[in-house]
């Protein structure tokens, strides 16, 4: 039973700094669904992820998007956020001198006071956030140091999701969210992932690797290339890549387009 | 052009009839000699190597002239500005000791009064100490201070004391075109601890000029904190020139923020006078418009194992210009020290600019000396990861801005100051980062 589409991205073609990444780029994504987009190195994936949460350096040059039916680009990167949209960083930016917790504080009020939820104070919010902290087995010392700032790869990936858990989005892109974590860190993140799917909300899975998907199972699979969804397929795919590597699929679609 | 600066000083200056001479010939004679030296002195510009980057023109189109008497005042008009923490409060108005705004401290070791009260009586300390840590010698606008002493701040912990609530010293300036030369003279004797405040505020949005001169010296074993906040009118002239000596194992603490005046300018030099001594010198100017902020310091290490840590931050918005230069000199005996200075200055818009100059000067062959400076603007990374988790561009800015500026202020040992001057750095933030 498919659910309500969340996003549609159609045709879409963006660049950075005048070179041409995304080359026209078209994904479904209903409420319920986990989408992996897969794709060898440089073949747009974080691009996409980047376009989509609004950073600056992209220019979007053509095609459209549209967020729960309305025009994404209309949208500032914060407005995008209120409106649902979380991009889990790949490199979660430190920020020295603002603390986890104001920072998550502030985020939390911004995102969730525009979705009509009552502001906490920092009382209210030390109460809040401790069950979030205990999906991500994170030390509530963490709420006290900078954001991120001299956090290892594995406490800024687990930083990420517990902002993720705090926002609640109706759809959340996770940008290589197992990129350098271990086997016991990867578990952590992803456990936390699942119990905060829903019904209502949607997941993308932006990743190099296939063992994440061992641990988020994917309702589809699109493999990036150049710019471009070369394949979609089911989870299975992914295992397919795994074993069979990236190069069949790109002359598979060569071969698809020649004739 | 320079004829007419050449004459600036002369304006500043008592003539010799104008000011009464005190009952102390050794007092007299400091001034007349101090006097001397400003009359043949010239006021400095842009060529003095000292005053490259700050060019004094706007200070000498206005001639300044001492208030014959302090404006009336009430304490609920420096309500604003009290520390509860403090133990005394010593106020002046523009330039004028107010005795009814003031709570003096006599307990037992600790003498807080004003400078001319301790001539009056013969104080042999302030005798001692007077003048001896600045050089009007050298420096004309302390020799224009020095030439009108006349009342100040003189503060002297016995050994061994030590006095938990904090010194504050409040300069208030009510009135335009006036002068004033705060001078503040602090001793702690060997093994005493002390906290001093130095504030200095208006309460109208005049141009008016402060020349100001702070001595402290920190005997062996002693520590000294010393906060300093320049919180002028955005269209006043703030000189300052502030020596410390540091004893032998002695510590001294400085932390210092301008926020204010139009043109403000801080010089102070720490001498390590003896073997292990500390410093921590931390700074802050935050200006926008038009505002000038130069800090120029000078960290002198004459004796082995001293230590010096030193971070001094700007931040510059509209077309607001601040100065850095710090000094540090580790002369031929001073081995082992170990001193660190880190410049760290931001940029909020394209017109605002930073000229920012660590100068080390190393005799010594066995030393650690680390210094670094960076210029920029808010990284653009880490705005965007903060408008992704949906804060607006101007909270994001503002938040960047503050944490910036706070690791400064969150050094001062005073909690109500730091409350304060975090709100103020809000607000600061506020409307300096909206202004582009």
């Amino acid at each position: 039973m498919a659910g309500k589409t969340i996003l549609e991205v159609k045709k879409l073609t963006a660049t950075v700094a005048g070179v041409v990444i995304l080359k026209g780029i078209d994904l479904t994504i209903r409420t319920g669904e986990v989408h992996a987009i897969m794709g060898p190195n440089g073949s747009g994936k974080s691009t996409l992820a980047k376009v989509l949460a609004g950073h600056p350096a992209y220019e979007v040059t053509g095609g459209e998007v549209l967020f729960e039916g309305g025009n994404l680009f209309d949208l500032e990167p914060q407005e995008r956020a209120r409106a649902g949209l979380f991009l889990g960083f790949q490199y979660p930016v430190e920020v020295p001198g603002v603390s986890n917790s104001a920072f998550l504080r502030l985020a939390y009020n911004t995102v969730q006071g525009a979705r009509g939820k009552d502001e906490l104070d920092p009382l209210e919010f030390d109460d809040y956030i401790q069950d979030k902290l205990k999906l991500l087995e994170m030390d509530p010392a963490f709420l006290e140091r900078s954001v991120n700032e001299g956090f290892s790869g594995g406490e800024k990936k687990r930083n990420e999701i517990l902002q993720m858990a705090i926002l609640e989005p109706k759809l959340a892109i996770l940008d290589e969210a197992d990129s350098g974590l271990d086997i016991d860190a990867l578990r952590i993140v992803a456990g936390g992932v699942n119990k905060l799917r829903n019904k209502e909300n949607a997941l993308v899975l932006v990743t190099h690797y296939q063992r994440l998907l061992n641990y988020i199972v994917p309702d589809f699979v699109h493999v990036m290339e150049a710019g471009r969804i070369i394949k979609t397929g089911g989870k299975d795919l992914a295992l397919e890549l795994e074993d069979r590597g990236y190069d069949w699929v790109a002359e598979e679609y060569r071969a698809k387009a020649a004739a | 052009m320079e004829l007419v600066k050449n004459n600036y000083l002369d304006g500043l200056l008592p003539a010799q009839t104008n000011l009464p001479p005190t009952p102390r010939g050794w007092l007299n004679r400091l001034r007349a000699d101090a006097l001397e030296v400003a009359n043949a002195s010239t006021a400095p510009t842009t060529r003095d190597e000292e005053w490259r980057f700050t060019d004094l023109a706007p200070l000498y189109k206005t001639s300044f002239k001492r208030a014959a008497a302090p404006a009336p005042m009430n304490a609920s008009d420096i309500e604003p500005f009290v520390v509860p923490e403090a133990g005394c409060r010593l106020t002046f108005v523009d330039g004028h000791f107010a005795a009814h705004l003031s709570v003096l401290g006599a307990t037992g070791g600790l003498t807080v009064k004003p400078l001319a009260v301790a001539v009056a009586d013969q104080d042999p300390v302030a005798q001692a100490h007077l003048a001896r840590y600045v050089d009007f010698r050298s420096e004309p606008f302390v020799a224009v201070n020095t030439a009108w002493l006349q009342d100040g701040v003189f503060v002297h912990v016995e050994r061994d004391l030590a006095v938990p609530a904090p010194i504050h010293v409040l300069c208030v300036s009510t009135r335009g075109e006036v002068a004033s030369y705060p001078r503040v003279l602090l001793v702690a004797e060997r093994g005493s601890d002390c906290t001093l405040i130095e504030d200095f505020v208006s309460v109208q949005d005049n141009a008016y000029l402060v020349n100001a001169v702070t001595e402290i010296a920190v005997a062996d074993n002693a520590r000294v904190r010393h906060v300093r906040l320049q919180r002028e009118s955005t269209s006043a002239f703030h000189i300052a020139t502030c020596g410390v000596r540091v004893a032998r194992d002695a510590h001294y603490a400085g932390a210092s923020v301008a926020l204010g005046a139009r043109l403000s300018r801080v010089s102070l030099n720490v001498l390590q006078a003896g073997a292990g001594a500390q410093c921590q010198i931390d700074g802050l100017a935050l200006i926008a418009g038009r505002q000038l902020a130069d800090t120029h310091t000078l960290l002198d290490h004459a004796q082995p194992d001293g230590r010096s840590r030193q971070m001094h931050k700007c931040i510059a918005g509209g077309a607001a210009h601040a100065v850095f230069n710090g000094k540090i000199f580790v002369r031929k005996g001073a081995q082992r020290t170990d001193s660190a200075q880190q410049s760290r200055n931001l940029l909020l818009t394209e017109r605002a600019h930073v000229d920012t100059k660590p100068q080390l000067e190393i005799f010594a062959d066995d030393v650690k000396c680390a210094h670094g400076a960076t210029v920029g603007q808010l990284d653009a990374e880490q705005v965007f990861y903060l408008k992704s988790r949906g804060l607006t561009e101007t909270t994001a800015r503002e938040l960047l801005t503050f944490a910036f500026a706070a690791e400064i202020v969150e050094r001062i040992p005073v909690p109500s100051l730091v409350q304060r001057l975090e709100e103020t750095v809000v607000r600061q933030t506020q409307t300096k980062t909206s202004q582009s």
